[in-house]
This record gives C-alpha cells, sequence and structure tokens, in this order.
C-alpha cells in the first residue's frame, strides 16, 4: 500500500549546498533510490543522482541514509517508519560534484599506487595453477564491488581530510593484503616488500581497527579481521618482532 | 601523483545518523570501567584471595610469586620479595595480563570508540584536531601484542594448574565444589579467549601464503579463524568470568558463605 514519504535530500554542489524536504509517494518493497528515481522524474528533473544495475553489485549508487553510509538501491523504505524523515546525502568524504553525487577520483589515484600483481617469471595468463585453499582468502576480497562506502565510513580521512595524502583508506589496504596473500604473486622476489609498503606508503599504521568498514560493507567482507589485520601483523613480523625476523624463512 | 585532499562542501552537523548511536560506546566505557574499578579494589585489597580448604586461589592473585602471599597461595614459589604493603602480590603479574587485553584487536577497537571517540561511532564525527591512529608512539606500541599474547599463554596454562588444584576435597582426596566448577568455565573462556587472538591466528597459520603445502597449520588455522569471529563475545565473557571467580573465592575465603560441595 503507497504512502506519502517524506524524504530530505542534499542540493548544492562543491561551493554551498542545503537540506531540502519533499514527499515521494512510496510503494510497498520499494527502496530509497526508487523515491530518488521518483523525485526527479516528477518534481526535480535536475536531482544528481549516480546509479546502475539496481541490484547493490555495481557500487555507484552509494550514498548517506540517515547518517549512515549505505547503497541506495539496497536500503529498503521498509526500515523507516511512514512518517519518519529519510535523509539522503552525498558522501561525506567525499567532494560534491552535484546533489548526491561525489568526486571519487581520490579512490583512483590511490588504486594507481598498489603496484600490479606480479606472476612468477615465465608463466603466461592462462597458465596460472593453484590450490582453492591457497587463494580463498584473496577471493573474499575480490567480492569488492568498489562502492566506497568502506573509504566514506573511515574517520581518517572522513574526518581529516589532511590524511587524504598519507592513507590509502580500507579498500586499498584490503587490495594490498589481497595481492600480498595471493599464492602466486611474485612481487617480493623482484625485491618488493607489500607489507611495508602498506605501513610506509599506504598508511596501514594510521588504521586504528576501529572496523566500521567492516560494519558499512554491502558485500560483508570481513575488511579488519581479514586483510587489515592480517596485514598489520605481517609489518609486526617485519619490523617489531626481532624474535621472529631471526627465525624467519625467505618464503612460507 | 598525489589525491585530491578538498573537502566535500558538505558541513554539516556531526552526524545525521537518527539511531542511538552513543549506546554502544556508553555500555563499553561503563563495562570496561567497572572491571577496571573492581580489579583495582581488589588488588589493593590484598586479602581474602585463597580458600584454603578448597584449595581455590582468586584469578587475580594467579600466580602468587611474591614473598607476602599468604601461606599454600604460592603454587610457583615466591622468587618475588615483600616489597611493602601498598605492593601486593598481583602487581607482578597483572600488568602482563592487562598488557594482552589492552593491546588486543577487539578491545583496542572497544577503548578507541568509548574512551577516545576516535570515532565514537561509525559515521559519527570524532573531537580531534589531528589524528595518527597507531602510527606513533605511543600506540605504535601496540604491535607488542604478539608478545603479551605469549605470556597470556603462560598466565592461562597457570590458571589451569589453579583449576586442577581446586578438584580437592576439604578433607583431602578428590572433591568438587561449585567454586570448582566456575574456575573450569573460566579457563575454559579464558584459552577461548587467548586462542582467538587475531596474533595468535596469524603465528599459527595466517603469515603462511601457501596452506596446501602445510596441511597442519592450515588445519590450526582453520580451527583458530573459526574462534576468532567470536573473539569480542570470548572477551567479554571471559572479563566478565574473571571478575565473578574472583568475587567467589574472595567470597568463600572470607567466610562470607561456605562453598556448596558436590563432591567431597
Amino acid at each position: 500500500m503507497g504512502y506519502q514519504a517524506r524524504l530530505r535530500v542534499w542540493r548544492g554542489d562543491s561551493e554551498s549546498g542545503e537540506l531540502r524536504d519533499y514527499e515521494v509517494e512510496a510503494e510497498e518493497g520499494e527502496v530509497v533510490l526508487d523515491l530518488l528515481h521518483r523525485l526527479q522524474a516528477t518534481r526535480c528533473p535536475d536531482l544528481a543522482v549516480r546509479w546502475n544495475c539496481k541490484a547493490g553489485k555495481c557500487g555507484s549508487c552509494s550514498a548517506e541514509v540517515n547518517g549512515r553510509p549505505r547503497l541506495t538501491c539496497m536500503t529498503r523504505m521498509s526500515l523507516f517508519d511512514p512518517d519518519e524523515v529519510v535523509t539522503v546525502t552525498p558522501m561525506r568524504t567525499f567532494p560534491v560534484i552535484k546533489d548526491l553525487v561525489c568526486d571519487v577520483s581520490y579512490n583512483y589515484v590511490k588504486a594507481r599506487e598498489v603496484p600490479a600483481f606480479t606472476p612468477p617469471e615465465g608463466l603466461e595468463p592462462g597458465e596460472y595453477r593453484m590450490q582453492q585453499r591457497d587463494v580463498e582468502r584473496s577471493q573474499e576480497f575480490r567480492k569488492c564491488i568498489e562502492c566506497f562506502l568502506c573509504q566514506d565510513t573511515c574517520h581518517v580521512i572522513r574526518d581529516h581530510a589532511e590524511n587524504k595524502e598519507a592513507f590509502s583508506g580500507p579498500r586499498f589496504l584490503m587490495r594490498v593484503a589481497e595481492l600480498e596473500m595471493h599464492p602466486l604473486d611474485d612481487y617480493a622476489e623482484r625485491g618488493g616488500d607489500r607489507p611495508e609498503e602498506s605501513r610506509g606508503e599506504h598508511g596501514l599504521g594510521m588504521c586504528n581497527i576501529t572496523k566500521c568498514c567492516t560494519d558499512v560493507c554491502p558485500e560483508h567482507i570481513r575488511i579488519t579481521d581479514n586483510a587489515l589485520i592480517p596485514l598489520k601483523e605481517r609489518v609486526a613480523d617485519r619490523r617489531y618482532d626481532p624474535i621472529l625476523r631471526f627465525f624467519r624463512r625467505k618464503k612460507e | 601523483m598525489s589525491a585530491p585532499t578538498t573537502t566535500s562542501g558538505q558541513r554539516r552537523a556531526r552526524t545525521l545518523r537518527t539511531d542511538r548511536w552513543w549506546l554502544p560506546p556508553l555500555g563499553t566505557a561503563l563495562g570496561l570501567s567497572a572491571f577496571v574499578i573492581y580489579g583495582l579494589v581488589r588488588t589493593f585489597m590484598n586479602q581474602w584471595y585463597w580458600a584454603p580448604d578448597q584449595h581455590y586461589l582468586a584469578p587475580f592473585f594467579s600466580p602468587c610469586l611474591s614473598e607476602a602471599c599468604v601461606p599454600g597461595a604460592s603454587h610457583l614459589g615466591t622468587p618475588f620479595p615483600d616489597l611493602a604493603p601498598w605492593v601486593p602480590p598481583p602487581v607482578f603479574v597483572l600488568p602482563f595480563v592487562l598488557g594482552f587485553r589492552l593491546t588486543c584487536y577487539y578491545y583496542r577497537k572497544a577503548y578507541y570508540r568509548a574512551f577516545w571517540a576516535a570515532p565514537p561511532a561509525c559515521a559519527v564525527t570524532e573531537p580531534h584536531r589531528r589524528y595518527t591512529g597507531e602510527s606513533r608512539f605511543p600506540l605504535i606500541l601496540q604491535n607488542s601484542h604478539r608478545y603479551f599474547f605469549y605470556t597470556a599463554l603462560l598466565v592461562a596454562a597457570v590458571l589451569t594448574y589453579d583449576t586442577v588444584l581446586a578438584f580437592q576435597g576439604v578433607n583431602g582426596g578428590f572433591g568438587i565444589g561449585l567454586g570448582t566448577l566456575l574456575m573450569v568455565v573460566n579457563v575454559v573462556l579464558l584459552w577461548a579467549y587467548t586462542l582467538s587472538c587475531h596474533s595468535c591466528r596469524h603465528l599459527i597459520g595466517g603469515r603462511i601464503n601457501h596452506f596446501s603445502k602445510h596441511p597442519v597449520r592450515y588445519r590450526m588455522w582453520t580451527w583458530v579463524s573459526g574462534l576468532n569471529g567470536r573473539h569480542m563475545s570470548l572477551a567479554w565473557a571471559s572479563l566478565v568470568s574473571v571478575a565473578l571467580v574472583d568475587l567467589y573465592v574472595m567470597l568463600v575465603a572470607a567466610g562470607a558463605f561456605p562453598d556448596p560441595r558436590l563432591i567431597n
């Protein structure tokens, strides 16, 4: 049964903006993105919303709903009371381009700073062979849809924009962990050291493991427990554990 | 190439969250504060930690390594002298136990949120003007967690020994009292918490990239990973159980009530 939902939507650009109130028809089973589309179709044709798949798989429609980072296509209106005001704002960590659309280029810059997967010399694509148990840790991180909600909620850059230079955020630290744990990654053999780079160039030490990235991940990746903490432990192996370093074999 | 650092044009309220986001950090702050206050009071109370008839030693005073320990309470000798009345026996052991909890990845999250508001909750602005996380002194010392893990293994082993000793009758022989059962529950929870630690998970197998070459370590890593998923629950359960068993032993040792004996 339909009802008039009360939406409060951020309207503005990189210079200024404000929250504006709207009443929009809501039908049973609809999600926040449906209402934004209806608002766009009926009252605000200039409302800027980024979206694509409407299935929680493209990561385009990230925003903040009642202050919580979410995919608007996966946020059911039935979560809220019919008379509750539902506030939709753009991701706070990134500069606004217009309305709910942010400039997320920070993430692409950071992505380029992670050295690519380095297969063993002489092994061509199609010749990779590995056991499932060896690669399944890295596979969990491949579920990432790059919605950047983890980056948005991470207080290291959300509340301290000055840290953006030194900190790559959970998404790209997870990418380092994915490659570091990959059984066929030969980066270390070529003189690289992903854990040390995660500490130095990607600012792993700034992460204080408060788990907000894990809490908001729509793919339920255990970013903190399975990527960030194991990476911190590998840094500890190399840098803060003289005893283990003494016993360490070159490659396990 | 450097990342753009422009902040969003949207400067809004501290948070737009409408739920009671302050409730979990408040609960954590109250829970941890209660434990710390109890621990301090109990440590400096410095009595009623050994129930000789039942062979119960309070976990806060185990191992009792000081010459100040009451007769019978020192199962492992007394290598430390009796320095002063205000230096009770737990002073020699508690720093290691507390260090393990203080550097634990779960507790770090808990107290960073509850006491330091960094952040108080997800998507709630923190009050600090600067932030360097665990990249500088003193928080860089959190990387010593694995060393505290090693000492926590020793302490858990000692508490296991204390629990075995508690299976004695009041008049000798085999016996089980309510306190014995509580000590068993406590030691099981302590082992589960200690072994579910992230450092343990890493050292036992997480640092390996080729699990298929190390099937035994892979199996152990799988078990520890299962426990690790419950690390938060185990952290709280073991914290409460330590305090409760300590309180129970204190009450029995003080003669507040007799220990119900199931087998004597």
